[in-house]
């Protein structure tokens, strides 16, 4: 689409000003009025940050810090909060499991959405759009309505799937317990979320330049062979902030454990982090123990993802 | 990487039509596979929505006795749906309403409040400007459900919880958004432009509305986009902020109904309204995409994530 911006801006652009405009304005403030133009157009912006990032994020902090009993009111416990969550049974149980179901939904997530994405570069068809309308579909899916649907799909009374055993005699299968409740799940993530790292891949794939896969197809080589060799490392920073803001997404799942809670007795209230800090603070009102266990995931979170954006823009400037 | 500059676009986009072109001939085993990857992309990703459409179609019974990907003995969309919007007293209309209103709202405000930022903080200087495109991308990085308890705290404190306010306020804060448009800003608007028009005395605020913003309408309608689904299909927030079941959006309000149905086996609350309910929650989104796919698509290419 911005191609259609250029022919207006070349139209509207006039030959370059011949005077600046710091000239052409007599007067101290030019560079200062500029300042504080600047300012004024990202403060709304700031006044939100404050309000609804920093001062939230302050406050958790210093009631992670405190503890509450009726006798004394709140009372500073410094970092006592976080010794009783990182022992914390539950919380542990909860986090372990949702870093392993991380580490195998989050790649078989993005390698379906990397090879969904070098498919729709290789081919412009109505068939390959209609595929990337379709895939995409489920992003505009409510998170909490998709996991309703697969649930309804799942289940034995509505869904064709259960049923699928008697193919080979076995009963009817159970998606709700057991090893297949994990997998469940990571389904339910994986169709909501591929379609849209297909779109983010997919769009770096467009931005590459054709020169540099054309060395190799001249020396013969198939076009999976680009695929893998050449587009795939290419678009290599695409697919590793993809990676982080997925991982985000995963530490704080909360919507599909949550919904198919509802069919699935085995997911109780600290099978999630999220879901740990949730029932705490509105279930037994142990706020301050929920705000360090929010905090707690928030931080390891930020800090383990901003560590690695910060070490692969280094090494990526480097190369 | 990708460095979508507006300058190489045209260039690029011819190379890519040649580079679309000859791949196109059929039986390239190349082709071939990527047909193949797609057909069965298309029955994974379709499925539950044929579903849904489907369920809706049905009465609760046809619902627990037909096949689940086939459609029932009667056509009951029409009975599903004045179902729908006359249990409870009409909530479920109210519940639309509210999703429309906080969704429009918190788009209309974050979209507004990124716009300006990003132009501010990719063509001015001011003190502080630095730190605070550095503290841009650690903000992203916040998990948004970390911010929800504190948040809900804060305004109990100020008695705005349970009311509107407490759904739309945190939903305008929006750093990626902002991030988005002062990539977006930096490649595609001229320093010189914007000098002309000053030469010209064109008031800032001018210049932002009648220049700036017809130029990068691209990454706006993405923007608005990803915050309107964000607010709409935000189920966390509400869930803690909203307590009255008359303020509820639809996600939050459909999943009550849905326990109430589990509690009682399908008895008082019937399923066939939650999948009508889910079928009727999904269509706006579904529109808003289909026709604005032109803009979100090459938006999301230009800031696509550096």
């Amino acid at each position: 689409m911005s191609v259609n911006v250029l022919p207006g801006r070349q139209a509207a652009t006039p030959t370059p000003p011949a005077v600046s405009p710091r000239q052409s304005r007599p007067g101290l403030s030019f560079q200062a009025r500029q300042s504080v133009s600047g300012a004024l157009f990202v403060l709304p912006f700031l006044v939100i940050v404050v309000l609804f990032l920093a001062l939230p994020l302050g406050y958790a902090l210093w009631l992670s810090l405190h503890s509450e009993s009726l006798a004394l009111g709140n009372k500073f416990t410094g970092l006592a909060q976080y010794g009783h969550v990182f022992k914390d049974p539950e919380f542990r149980a909860g986090l372990w499991r949702v870093i392993r179901f991380g580490a195998v939904q989050i790649p078989i997530m993005l390698g379906l959405a990397l090879v969904a994405a070098l498919a729709l570069d290789a081919i412009n068809t109505r068939f390959s759009r209609v595929f990337r309308l379709i895939a995409f579909m489920p992003y505009a899916v409510p998170v909490v309505i998709g996991a309703l649907m697969w649930g309804f799909l799942y289940s034995k009374t509505f869904g064709p799937f259960a049923g699928v055993s008697h193919v080979w005699g076995g009963g009817p299968l159970n998606f709700f317990g057991g090893h297949l409740l994990l997998i469940s799940l990571g389904n339910v993530v994986t169709w909501a979320w591929t379609g849209y790292n297909m779109i983010v891949l997919y769009s770096a794939l467009q931005g590459l330049p054709r020169e540099m896969y054309e060395a190799a197809v001249v020396d013969g080589a198939s076009p999976i062979q680009i695929a893998w060799h050449v587009k795939v490392p290419a678009i290599r920073q695409a697919i590793s902030l993809a990676a982080i803001f997925t991982v985000i997404g995963t530490m704080q799942f909360f919507n599909e454990p949550a919904i198919l809670a509802r069919f699935a007795p085995d997911i109780d209230a600290g099978y999630t982090p999220n879901l740990y800090a949730y029932s705490q603070a509105f279930r037994f009102g142990a706020f301050n123990y929920s705000a360090a266990t929010s905090f707690a995931l928030g931080l390891t979170v930020f800090v383990l993802s901003y560590a690695y954006v910060f070490v692969t823009r280094r090494r990526a400037a480097r190369a | 990487m990708s460095t979508t500059t507006a300058a190489d676009t045209p260039a690029r986009h011819a190379v890519r039509r040649d580079a679309t072109r000859s791949p196109r001939r059929a039986g390239e085993p190349g082709t071939r596979l990527a047909h193949v990857i797609m057909g069965v992309g298309m029955l994974y990703f379709a499925v539950p929505l044929i579903w849904i459409v489907i369920a809706a179609t049905k009465s609760q019974p046809d619902l627990l006795s037909s096949p689940a990907l086939w459609f029932g003995h009667g056509f009951d969309l029409p009975a599903n749906l004045r179902q729908l919007f006359r249990e409870d007293d009409g909530v479920y209309g109210r519940w639309l309403v509210n999703t429309a209103v906080y969704s429009g709202v918190s788009a209309l405000g974050a979209t507004t409040l990124c716009a300006l930022a990003g132009y501010g903080l990719a063509r001015f200087t001011f003190p502080g400007k630095r730190f605070l495109e550095s503290a841009l991308l650690g903000m992203i990085m916040v998990p948004g459900t970390a911010l929800v308890l504190p948040t809900y705290l804060l305004l109990s404190h100020i008695h705005l919880v349970n009311t509107m306010w407490a759904v739309i306020l945190p939903s305008l804060l929006s750093p990626f958004c902002t991030y988005l448009v002062r990539v977006y800003v930096s490649e595609s608007v001229p320093v010189e432009l914007l000098e002309a028009a000053r030469m010209d005395r064109a008031g800032e605020l001018r210049i932002f509305v009648q220049v700036v913003l017809p130029m990068i309408k691209p990454v706006i309608v993405t923007v608005f986009l990803f915050t309107l689904v964000a607010t709409w299909n935000n189920y966390f927030l509400p869930l803690v902020m909203l307590s009255e079941s008359k303020l509820y959006p639809l996600t939050v309000g459909l999943t009550t109904w849905f326990n109430t149905a589990q509690q009682e086996g399908g008895t008082r609350m019937l399923f066939n309204l939650i999948t009508t309910g889910a079928l009727v929650a999904i269509v706006p989104l579904i529109i808003a995409f289909l026709m604005l796919q032109r803009f979100w698509r090459s938006g999301l290419s230009s800031g696509s994530l550096k």
